[in-house]
């Protein structure tokens, strides 16, 4: 675990009314935090309260996206607390700088571990400058329980719970050492006596909370490693969640939004006069590269602004297509090595290339892509009284607020955000692509009255910013035993983030060389669930399988016999294999693949059974083992695993966004298909607790699929994929 | 125009266009917000209601098509304490960001009111929404567990 930085403090506080709060937070003025004990803002400035009724409330800083951390992060703070988990409840913190996770992050970084690009893109926008990590809240990197879980759920319950013994050892006069913690009561066996949590919390919140409380060992644990079932469940199964979309307010009018279908392009003029008079019609405004029309009605407002005229002035991106960008990228790639900026560099690679017999070479690529959340884009504002109050899914609901006054040009003070469920993530709803954000408070600030804005889903696919598309070069050659000897990757770069690891290569392989061409396009990109990975472990993943059959030695032997120094990663592989059935006799047409990608934390391997059978490819069955270091709870990580599996698995199968004359081509799920209930293999998902740094869940399932499918299907018939989706590579694909 | 429609048994009469496709009367005339909007095609299944009995996307379907019917929602199909496939989607812990699902467990219901057992086949045909979270196993465990013997 990190070490904690001096800015990071426990705090405590008692509550009107009794009870009290115990927070871990990080601020660089711990005596401003104490929670003032007022009926408002008693929950400021704490993780967890505890009712007189012995009710604990805990308070979760990130977003709920579906991947389960408003469940994760109290199992492990009640755990250390000692908690009755029957009586948890979860309140997703306020979008208030006291609740930013930045700083908390910041001290990981000082200790030296390895911390998601995302969080430190976030302090430096493209546009919107946030300038500290103070208002960072953000939901990403696969990080929750990594991070806000480990450094402080866990260590806010311990301390917790020190201060509680603490409290009941004083009022009966009895060494805390004989006192236990069990189920939200403490007891002493000696004099029989006992008390609540909820008796003795406001007495515990005046002591000072220890920073380094002693943490329980795992074999101890009642609450994590338990398939506890989701708060959330109850609510989503009678459509009473309330997602962003769903907002409604006195008064409130819809806005639906037309973008200019060339990126960077400019709205310049509109004429309304045929449409006024539709019924519920109310305005239209005129943003800088989009035309908004509001209406008492969502369908109104939709309908009549596919009947405003309009115009768009295109720009200078009007002849950008995304197979001039593969010709560019192909143009650089095949470029004087100049361009190239140095990953990792080790031996003399091109000595060993040009001395070698045989050059094994490959061109891998992969389009972009949308992340098609089925909640499409929306934002609600409204302005009034100075004040500005916004409802929106985001991944970060602080930044997203300070986002919505940078906007509106007010003081932060000013603005409310209000949380809400997220109708999936996957990256599109970090603050720093919040275009639809800016468009709602830019609306807002127009009219009186509330908004809703709700992008179609042909704008939500039109107007993304996508997985960026990557191709990459690679040389190899192979020592007397078919060893790799040198190993050149270049790859190209337009954007994201400055994490390079991606392409890295958990192989002894004594001479590599990897590397990056940057390259700028008018397309905006982001993070995209697992990102890089998703590219680089279906990359990395098919050359080095290309090099095992040239070596002819069985793939999974090859990489094992690369990985003697790295045993999580066999023993991953090696179960995945034998969970597949690795050496078992196939039917005609039937192949099996695998692949490992180390991401976030985690490590995955992943077995694949597919068959092709008359050019048609069917995807029967995926092993998937996770090395996580510790899971907290089990059938939230399956669940992630097995969403991680089908959304990589859509993508391999399906995924691509391509552009024409500056515009997206795709708009709706038929040219965007998607995986269905009809086409999802038989998953299943094992757990290595190997007990090494707790890793990531929500992203890593997605990384090893496209390779371990193309593997699959080289296995199958001997002909080797390098290009996605598999759709475009004369297959018939039967989902 | 005035439509009359029983919607989770109750009456209600809308004052709208013809043309106002069924999900948006649901959503924005009578604050039904259970029921979603995917896609606006008719292709995900996010906006799918019971309109007589029967699984229906509702995005693309005007309400002047379902006059006079019975109509019945998420919000209406666990009124009388949780159906069965509510149930069984709370113990297989299926939802993951749920927006899917009010669609999804009204097209099974559907199915599994028309059959008792339906057969691999007819649960890949009939149940064709979409979930980008993947919670698609889980869907098939949950069915599953709710046939016949």
């Amino acid at each position: 675990m990190g070490k904690l930085t001096r800015r990071t403090f426990l705090v405590s506080g008692a509550v009107l009314g009794g009870g009290a709060l115990f927070g871990f937070i990080a601020t660089p003025n711990r005596l401003a935090l104490r929670a003032p004990a007022t009926e408002q803002n008693a929950w400021m400035a704490t993780w967890v309260s505890i009712a007189p009724d012995n009710t604990i409330t805990v308070l979760v800083p990130h977003a709920e996206m579906g991947q389960g951390t408003h469940t994760a992060l109290p199992m492990m703070l009640a755990e250390e607390l000692e908690a009755d988990w029957s009586k948890v409840q979860m309140q997703q913190a306020p979008a208030e700088s006291i609740y930013a996770v930045g700083d908390m992050i910041k001290g990981f970084i000082a200790s030296g571990l390895n911390v998601p690009s995302v969080f430190k893109r976030q302090e430096d926008f493209a546009f919107y400058k946030i300038a500290s990590l103070m208002n960072m809240q953000i939901t990403g990197g696969s990080a929750s329980v990594r991070f806000t879980g480990q450094a402080g759920m866990r260590r806010a319950g311990a301390a917790a719970k020190e201060m509680l013994i603490r409290a009941a050892a004083e009022n009966w006069q009895v060494d805390s050492e004989e006192c236990e913690a069990k189920l939200s009561y403490v007891y002493h066996q000696a004099s029989g006596q006992s008390a609540s949590f909820g008796e003795l919390a406001e007495q515990a919140s005046k002591y000072e909370p220890s920073l380094q409380p002693v943490l329980k060992k795992k074999e101890d644990y009642s609450i994590c490693g338990k398939p506890l079932p989701r708060f959330d469940t109850p609510a989503k199964v009678v459509g009473q969640q309330n997602y962003g979309i769903d907002v409604v307010l006195p008064g409130m009018k819809y806005a639906a939004i037309k973008h200019s279908p060339v990126f960077a392009g400019t709205a310049v003029s509109f004429d309304d006069s045929g449409i006024k008079k539709r019924k519920g019609f109310e305005t239209v405004i005129k943003l800088s590269d989009s035309f908004v029309l509001i209406a008492d009605n969502y369908w109104r407002a939709k309908t009549a602004l596919a009947e405003l005229a309009v115009e768009f002035s295109d720009g200078e991106n009007a002849d950008f297509s995304s197979d001039k960008l593969f010709s560019d990228f192909a143009q650089l790639l095949a470029s004087d090595d100049t361009k190239i900026e140095n990953d990792l560099q080790q031996g003399d690679v091109e000595a060993t290339l040009t001395s070698a017999d045989e050059i094994i070479s490959a061109e891998y690529k992969v389009p972009f892509l949308a992340h098609a959340t089925m909640e499409p884009m929306n934002c609600t504002a409204h302005y009034h009284d100075g004040q500005l109050e916004i409802w929106t899914g985001t991944q970060d609901l602080l930044a997203a607020r300070a986002f919505a006054a940078e906007v509106a040009d007010i003081d932060m003070e000013n603005v409310t955000a209000h949380p809400v469920q997220l109708g999936g993530g996957f990256g599109r709803r970090i603050p720093s692509t919040g275009n639809y954000i800016e468009e709602a408070v830019r609306i807002a600030m127009q009219v009186s009255y509330p908004v809703k804005l709700i992008w179609t889903r042909e704008e939500d696919m039109q107007h993304d910013y996508y997985r960026p598309a990557v191709e990459s070069h690679f040389q190899a050659s192979l020592g007397p035993q078919g060893q790799p000897q040198a190993w050149r990757n270049v790859y190209t770069d337009i954007g994201v983030s400055e994490d390079t690891s991606a392409a890295f290569v958990p192989y002894a392989i004594s001479e590599q060389s990897i590397g990056r061409i940057e390259h700028e396009t008018p397309v905006p990109v982001s993070y995209w669930r697992s990102v890089e990975y998703s590219s680089q472990g279906f990359f990395r993943e098919s050359f080095i399988d290309e090099l095992a059959h040239k070596a002819g030695v069985d793939p999974l032997n090859y990489r094992l016999s690369l990985l003697k120094q790295a045993p999580r990663y066999s023993a991953a592989l090696v179960m995945a294999a034998k969970n597949i059935g690795w050496q078992r006799k196939l039917a005609p047409g039937h192949g099996l693949g695998i692949a490992i990608v180390e991401s976030f934390g985690s490590i995955v391997a992943q077995a694949v059974e597919v068959s092709i059978v008359n050019e048609q490819l069917s995807v029967h069955r995926v092993s998937a083992v996770v090395d996580s270091g510790e899971v907290i709870n089990p059938e939230i990580a399956r669940s992630q695993v097995e969403g991680g599996v089908i959304y990589g698995l859509t993508a391999a199968l399906f995924g691509k966004i391509s552009l024409e004359k500056g515009r997206v081509i795709q708009n709706n799920f038929p040219d965007y298909q998607v995986l269905k209930l009809s086409g999802t293999p038989q998953i299943d998902v094992s757990f290595i607790e190997s007990g090494e740094g707790i890793g990531g869940m929500g992203e890593v399932g997605v990384p090893p699929i496209a390779a371990a499918v193309c593997n699959a299907i080289y296995a199958a018939n001997g002909r080797r994929i390098r290009q996605l989706p598999l759709i475009d590579q004369n297959l018939t694909i039967l989902a | 125009m005035a439509f009359n429609l029983t919607i989770n048994g109750e009456q209600k009469t809308v004052d709208v266009e013809p043309a106002m496709p069924l999900l948006w009367v649901l959503r924005d005339e009578l604050g039904l917000t259970g029921t979603k909007f995917g896609c606006g095609i008719a292709a995900c299944g996010a906006c799918t209601v019971h309109v007589n009995g029967v699984a229906t996307r509702t995005c693309v379907l005007p309400v002047s098509a379902v006059d006079g019917a019975d109509i019945t929602t998420i919000e209406g199909l666990g009124k009388n304490g949780l159906h069965p496939v509510q149930q069984a989607w709370i113990e297989h812990q299926v939802p993951q960001c749920g927006y899917c699902q009010s669609g999804m467990i009204m097209s099974v219901v559907s199915l599994l009111d028309r059959t008792e057992n339906p057969s691999v086949e007819e649960l890949k045909q009939t149940v064709s929404n979409v979930c980008r979270c993947g919670t698609y196993q889980r869907v098939r465990a949950a069915v599953d567990s709710l046939k016949e013997g």
